[in-house]
């Protein structure tokens, strides 16, 4: 689990990296931590694995105090860096057992994690090369597999995907979320909102350092793009002319073969609309959500913070 | 303990192995530890040739000795290229993060990087000594004693410790490899004065005196080892990213400690100074110790060991009396202006600042004790010469020392306070903060105390001073 009450961060007496970051993540979930470069991410993670001291606030991380326990805290958590830090003259044999080493796995465990590990991520046939002659690809997994030696209950990714190629980013993926069902509390600082949208349980926007947003993807649908929009699309022109709209809905988009409504509560408003529609003959085609993606989201809020039109 | 040593064994082998597969490290060393030994025993035997034709048996009973000096301290060079790499390196190339975001204790990382940075280059340095000695043996020339051997292979210890040690401070401060070069000339330069200053000790003194070179290095490389251990923070590593000097937030953090929180000379004086001073009761005990040490030392061994140097038959006595009797009649002449003394002082307690910032108040401390000593031996100089020693310290040196012994002695406990404080570990503070902070503490002392002083010192001993030597020893 992690844990963190107004997580604050100033370096030089004058610039705070990070200000006042309220999180909280449950075993078996992911937090995304979006943000642009410079906003604070990395070092709110570095917080998190007591490698920076907070200038303000508390962060618990794996049941431990970030500043009372931190060699705890290291152990307990598996880090992928924003870099992939490889020592290029070691092979990646030698690279994981190092890190098991330095974890205290015993030479038997070091040997059979490592080799399930290269197995796993597909690079067992590289595994007696030296990192320096690695794709970037390869490299990643092996900084992935690094973070995993040593089984953590607390995994912070910094962009665990960057530089793959589809098939090993959706292998990687796969881990992070086999991960949390085996009761792992994850988080990824990413700017691939894709894989945020499709592994996060929650997501925080981070802007100068501070939170502007954190919750569920819908929450923050809502929040920052207003009530679900919903499309009944008709097989011919239809005049709605006075649609009697039940509580909560309102007529967001009007054209000849489609109308698009704001619905507050969907479960609720939907079938009256429907019922409605079809009570007044409409030839209704489908009647579906409009898709809002993270980006929308994320682009809205960052135009926002910086005071800026969003052009949808 | 077992645990630790496993911890620092881990750390060091696998640097051990990265630096063995690289070339750039593994080829000049090669280059070095082979070739130089084989130049150096042709120039032995050219300067062997040179000196039994025309002469210069002190220089070629110590030749040997000198240059295995020399052929040591080269593969040392090589101490700054690993060392410098440890952290700034990591860093640079981003593989120093796994690693501090692992469980090893800061305790393991540094000592770890430490015996690599010191064993691999003095592994070399010691074949290339080996291989020139086995070169030399060959020759018909007096082979150095085991005893200088030692001497000489120990002091190539202590350079190796010096040298990484103060290299893996400028590593662990420094934020990329390239500002960690430039502050590299901070230990070459030292080094190089070191080395020739070592090197005068080998052709001109007893090799005993060696033992002093071997000490005196030993103690600075054991504080800045100290310095890197109490400054090695993790934060300080990933905290930063650029080397940048922010005068505005250096002169507000000085200004800060300086003023305190008076808000007139008078509360300055009355609660600021006070508290400074307060921190300084230990030191000050330790230089008021040292000082009367030192000055008795020196006053006894002058009456107990000049006698035997000089001739002080009564003839020369008279002679010498005459002398200092002439030298007063003139004594007022010959004195500097006061304004001139009070700078020459306060020069001499600056330069003993600069001298302790660069040694953790080692050095300051021993300038110090010799101002001190030359005191207690012209008092012995003066017992020996005949005139009372007490009769010269109240006429000739209590006067303005009343006001100048304490400003010495204050600038010398504040100078060494610094010199604490900068191997004092202090978790929330950086080294250059901690520098700031306090030379702040010893301006104040400098500023508001010593300086007064100074002045009215300065005073004292041009315009009181000489007339109660004159009134005391005038004929």
């Amino acid at each position: 689990m992690i844990e963190t009450n107004d997580l604050s961060k100033q370096f030089n007496n004058d610039f705070w990296a990070v200000d006042g970051v309220t999180l909280n993540v449950q075993p078996g979930k992911i937090l995304a931590l979006l943000g642009q470069n410079g906003a604070g991410k990395t070092t709110t993670v570095r917080m998190l694995t007591a490698l920076l001291r907070p200038t303000r606030g508390w962060a618990r991380v794996a049941g431990y105090d970030v500043t009372k326990n931190p060699k705890e805290i290291r152990s307990n958590v598996g880090v992928l860096t924003e870099q992939h830090g490889l020592y290029m003259r070691m092979t990646g044999e030698e690279y994981l057992d190092f890190f098991g080493n330095v974890y205290g796995l015993d030479p038997q465990a070091r040997k059979a994690r490592s080799d399930y590990l290269l197995q796993y991520f597909g690079i067992a046939e590289a595994a007696r090369r030296r990192c320096g002659e690695y794709s970037k690809g390869m490299k990643q997994k092996l900084a992935l597999a690094r973070a995993l030696m040593h089984d953590p209950s607390v995994l912070l990714l910094d962009e665990p995907t960057s530089a793959m190629d589809p098939e090993s980013s959706r292998l990687v993926r796969d881990e992070i979320a086999r991960l949390r069902s085996s009761q792992r509390t994850i988080i990824i600082c990413t700017h691939n909102l894709a894989e945020a949208e499709s592994l996060a349980d929650s997501i925080a926007i981070i802007y100068r350092g501070k939170v502007l947003l954190n919750g569920t993807l819908d929450e923050l649908k809502r929040i920052v793009l207003g009530p679900v929009e919903y499309e009944a699309k008709f097989a011919r022109n239809f005049d709605a002319g006075k649609l009697d709209l039940p509580p909560g809905v309102t007529l967001a988009a009007c054209s000849a073969d489609c109308l698009r409504f704001r619905i507050e509560v969907p479960q609720a408003a939907n079938p009256v609309l429907v019922h409605t529609l079809t009570s007044r003959n409409a030839p209704l085609v489908s009647f579906q959500e409009v898709p809002r993606k993270l980006e929308q989201v994320y682009l809205k809020t960052m135009a926002d913070a910086q005071g800026v039109t969003y052009a949808a | 303990m077992r645990h630790n040593l496993s911890a620092i064994w881990m750390v060091a082998r696998r640097e051990f192995t990265d630096q063995f597969r690289d070339w750039r490290i593994v080829v000049p060393m090669l280059v070095l530890v082979t070739v130089f030994p084989f130049i150096a025993d042709d120039t032995t035997r050219q300067a062997v040739n040179f000196m039994n034709r025309y002469g210069g048996s002190i220089i070629l009973d110590h030749l040997i000795p000198f240059v295995v000096l020399v052929i040591g301290f080269f593969p040392l060079s090589f101490t700054l290229v690993v060392a410098l790499e440890s952290f700034v390196g990591e860093k640079e190339r981003g593989t120093i993060e796994p690693l501090l975001s692992s469980p090893l204790d800061d305790l393991h990382l540094y000592l770890g990087k430490l015996l690599v940075g010191i064993s691999t280059p003095l592994v070399f340095s010691y074949t290339s000594i080996g291989i020139y000695l086995l070169l030399v043996s060959r020759r018909e020339v007096a082979f150095p004693s085991a005893y200088i051997l030692a001497l000489v292979l120990l002091l190539t210890f202590a350079h190796a410790v010096l040298m990484v040690s103060s290299a893996i401070v400028i590593s662990v401060q420094a934020t990329t490899i390239r500002s960690a070069n430039l502050l590299a000339s901070f230990v070459v330069v030292p080094v190089a004065f070191l080395l020739q200053g070592e090197t005068f000790l080998i052709f001109w003194g007893n090799e005993d005196v060696l033992w002093f070179a071997i000490v005196g290095v030993t103690l600075l490389a054991a504080l800045l080892v100290r310095l890197g251990l109490s400054h090695f923070r993790r934060e300080y590593l990933l905290g930063r990213e650029i080397d940048t000097l922010n005068f505005k937030v250096i002169g507000r953090t000085f200004r800060d400690r300086f003023k305190g929180q008076a808000e007139s000379i008078f509360e300055w004086y009355r609660i600021e100074l006070p508290l400074t001073l307060k921190q300084l009761r230990q030191p000050l005990m330790i230089v008021v110790g040292i000082a009367v040490i030192a000055g008795i030392a020196s006053y006894l061994w002058v009456v107990a060991n000049v006698p035997t140097y000089l001739d002080l038959s009564p003839e020369r006595l008279t002679r010498f009396r005459t002398l200092i009797a002439d030298n007063l009649v003139n004594l007022d002449e010959q004195l500097p202006a006061a304004p001139i003394l009070f700078y020459s002082n306060a020069r001499l307690i600056v330069i003993s600042l600069l001298l302790g910032l660069v040694s953790f108040g080692t050095l300051g401390l021993a300038l110090f004790i010799g101002n001190v000593a030359f005191w207690g031996g012209l008092l012995g100089g003066a017992q020996l010469v005949g005139y009372a020693p007490w009769l010269v310290f109240v006429t000739g040196l209590l006067p303005h020392g009343l006001f100048e012994l304490p400003a010495f002695f204050l600038a010398t406990a504040a100078m060494l306070k610094v010199g604490a404080q900068l191997v004092t570990p202090q978790p929330d503070k950086s080294l250059g903060e901690i520098l700031l902070l306090s030379l702040a503490d010893w301006c104040r002392i400098f500023v508001g105390i010593v300086l007064p002083l100074l002045v009215t010192a300065a005073l004292i001993e041009i315009y009181v001073t000489p007339q109660l030597i004159k009134l005391a020893f005038s004929p």
